[in-house]
């Protein structure tokens, strides 16, 4: 099987770790993975901050860097969430005000083929052992993408529960937002600290090693909250840790 | 909109404030959390819940796709029961209509029942300029009115207050407004309940006018309902001659059955309940049965220019429960002043910008005071996709464009200040739009990685606050893989 890899613009940029990672357990489940280099950012900055005309010309370059493969999979829940119900709308509203010729089409043509990774592992390669080693104590933050908008349900937490090694510790009010938030982060820099500080004090008391998502974003955020208090837990994607193997551990 | 909330901070300032407040803080945190646990309880209870929720929002589209015959049909059902019904186009006319009929009964004085509609328009300031005294009877909005405080919830309008605070202000001020509060008076619930309940019962039995909102009104029989916790309303609404109801065009529904849907999603979206202890319907007059007048005032203020905007106008299917309050983190950490309006957290920061236009500093910063993380969607009993009005509502905001503003189609201007931000906006969008410029700008990044400020000027500076920057990559993923791409065509791998 082929896939392309849709690594968005923050794992890009800041965590590329996220993405080795997701090509070396792709690549170990024996799924040969593509990149497609015209890719950049899926637009999600830009429309959620009220710009949707200038995430136009992103939609239309992500749907056409990604045309012709079956299945496109990424390791950003929000992103996955942002083509699979958004970009549909912004191509008819951009057709319907003149602007875009065919945009909607080609929006509506990407949507059902983009995967968050753990619905690739789970739905389609059917897998929830994926053969991890990862001798630590982890807590799970479903971001609210994944968990409200892509409905990801309990994949991610059956995915860690099946990792060798791993102690899963159930996080307080885990399905609570951790305010990221986008540019929410920047706008409202109060209320989002005093979310995220809260949503790291119960990461804390789970007395957990690792704090683990599918979103780099919210980690961002949350790892960031961590560090500048010198905290004895890492932010860590998902991906990440379903890499790790007992040959290659996470260095 | 009412000028009750004019001269408010923009939202993030006015959030600050709150975030900062460890009593407010606490008492949120609390009653909400509460409050969510249970709702969500009483939901899991109906198997059909899914149901019942798409059944309410398709009523509810029904009616506003034909609010004009609906509103007709009311107007002559009501009339037809011995109601009159008056027409109010925004808040002055809705205050002037109401204060001349109180007028008109020789009385100084009215018991109100808890009324969001009133609220909207300052119809207590109103009143109060015209030399007519208004008493508030829900215990909650009592305790607003008394602390001269306004309110924080649509349910629960002094959820941050906390019994001790009741207390001194019940001791403080009940004196001022009619019967003192008993001496010594102790701040266990049920003495303060049972103060207010004395302080009350006077002015029920005493209050020849009352002035009422209603949660629907019912276009086929002309029929008025009001659900309540604490029977304060049905005493409102039997007492006294006159009966005055101001509400929101919206509230109407077509036949008497669609009730059937609302009795079970509104009680246990809002106060957790299977059924709420008090509904009270009312219909026009009947002799010796209930006030002799009744004076319906159908208020717009902004709700048909709301219609006809197709994303946003999905915000009039809201029924008042308070839900998407009660789970929304922001309102949690907030608190309902910051939204500057009697319509509060994330209904609020979508009714309120469409009700009043988005001019006000307040107005434009209220559709960005959400992460959208999307919980406030997926209780709301008429499925109002709340992110998504939100994000209409930012575009609006930056872009400006087409809107309604009584009856007339304008383009507006977009807000000030948001010159920067776009520009920062277009200059990302031409980089992430030419990979190989991304690359490079990837590589200038990774080159300063080793200059990576701790604390960021600018915009920026709200992340480094609080939070460390991100550490720098050595190289972007893009690199990598072409690295590898690149010692894969040498070792004959990949073609
Ligand atoms: S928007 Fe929905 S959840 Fe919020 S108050 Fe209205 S009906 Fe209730």
């Amino acid at each position: 099987m082929r896939v392309a890899l849709f690594v968005t613009c923050v794992n890009d940029a800041l965590y590329p770790r996220t993405g080795i990672a997701v090509v070396r357990l792709l690549e170990r489940l024996g799924v040969t993975v593509d990149f497609p280099d015209a890719q950049s950012c899926c637009g999600q900055p830009q429309y959620n901050t009220g710009y949707r005309r200038e995430a136009e010309p992103l939609v239309r370059r992500t749907a056409e860097a990604f045309a012709g493969y079956e299945y496109v999979v990424t390791p950003s829940g929000s992103c996955a969430a942002m083509v699979r119900s958004h970009y549909p709308r912004i191509g008819r509203a951009a057709e319907s005000e003149g602007r875009g010729p065919a945009l909607a089409a080609l929006a509506e043509d990407l949507a059902p083929r983009v995967y968050e990774l753990t619905e690739f592992l789970v739905d389609v390669l059917g897998v929830t052992d994926v053969g991890a080693y990862f001798p630590h104590t982890v807590t799970y933050h479903p971001s609210c993408h994944g968990l409200r908008g892509l409905g990801l349900g309990d994949r991610p937490r059956r995915l860690l529960a099946a990792v060798r090694g791993l102690e899963l510790r159930e996080l307080p009010g885990a399905e609570e937002c951790c305010g990221f938030g986008g540019t929410f982060a920047v706008k409202n820099p109060d209320v989002s600290a005093a979310m995220g500080t809260d949503k790291t004090a119960h990461a804390l008391s789970t007395g957990a090693e690792v704090l683990c998502g599918a979103d780099n974003s919210c980690l961002a955020h949350l790892d960031g909250i961590l560090r500048r208090q010198g905290a004895p837990l890492r932010a860590l994607h998902l991906a990440e840790i379903l890499a790790a193997t007992e040959e290659e551990p996470l260095v | 909109m009412t000028g009750t909330y004019l001269g408010m901070p923009a939202f993030p300032d006015a959030a600050r404030e709150a975030v900062r407040d460890e009593v407010l803080r606490a008492n949120l945190r609390h009653a909400t959390h509460t409050i969510r646990d249970k709702r969500a309880r009483a939901v899991a209870e109906l198997e059909d819940w899914d149901r019942l929720r798409a059944a309410g929002k398709a009523v509810k589209d029904h009616t506003l796709a034909h609010l004009d015959r609906y509103l007709l049909q009311l107007e002559a059902a009501v009339t037809a029961a011995g109601g009159t019904v008056h027409w109010a186009a925004d808040a002055d006319e809705a205050n002037r209509i109401v204060t001349e009929l109180v007028r008109a009964t020789g009385e100084r004085e009215v018991v109100k029942v808890k009324s969001m509609a009133t609220q909207e328009i300052g119809l207590n300031e109103a009143l109060e300029a015209a030399g007519i005294a208004a008493y508030e009877t829900d215990l909650a909005e009592l305790i607003v009115q008394l602390g001269h405080d306004r309110p924080s919830h649509i349910l629960v309008p002094a959820i941050h207050r906390n019994r001790g605070e009741i207390r001194d202000i019940f001791a403080a001020e009940m004196g001022d407004w009619g019967r003192p509060a008993p001496e010594g008076l102790g701040d266990d619930p049920r003495e303060l309940a049972e103060a207010a309940r004395l302080h009350l019962r006077e002015k029920f039995l005493r209050a020849k006018v009352a002035v009422s909102g209603a949660n629907f009104m019912v276009a086929e029989t002309g029929t008025l309902v009001v659900f309540e916790s604490e029977g304060n309303g049905r005493m409102c609404l039997t007492l006294p001659e006159t009966l005055i109801s101001v509400v929101g065009i919206e509230k109407v529904i077509p036949t008497f059955r669609d009730l059937e849907i609302f009795l079970q999603t509104l009680p246990r979206s809002s106060t957790a309940e299977r059924m709420n202890p008090y509904t009270t319907m009312w219909t026009g007059t009947a002799d010796g049965d209930g006030p002799s007048v009744f004076h319906l005032v159908l208020l717009d203020n902004g709700r048909t220019d709301t219609l006809a905007d197709e994303v946003g106008r999905q915000a009039l299917r809201c029924i008042r429960c308070s839900a998407c309050l009660n789970v929304c983190p922001v309102y949690e950490r907030a608190g309902g002043h910051a939204y500057g309006s009697v319509y509060p957290g994330p209904i609020g920061a979508i009714l309120s910008p469409q009700l009043r236009g988005t001019g006000s500093e307040i107005d434009a910063t209220l559709p960005y005071a959400s992460t959208l993380c999307g919980a406030c969607y997926e209780v709301c009993p008429v499925a109002i996709d709340i992110p998504e009005v939100l994000v209409h509502l930012r575009e609006r905001v930056v872009q400006g464009g087409p809107v309604t503003r009584e009856g007339i189609r304008v383009r507006i201007r977009p807000a000030d200040g948001h010159t920067a931000e776009r520009a920062a906006m277009r200059a990302a969008r031409l980089l992430l739009d030419r990979p190989d410029a991304l690359r490079a700008g990837e590589r200038l990044l990774a080159r300063a990685r080793r200059l990576r400020p701790r604390r960021l000027p600018g915009p920026g500076r709200a992340w480094t606050d609080s939070r460390e920057l991100p550490e720098l990559p050595e190289r972007s993923f893009r690199d990598w893989w072409a690295a590898r791409e690149k010692a894969a065509r040498e070792k004959g791998a990949r073609p």
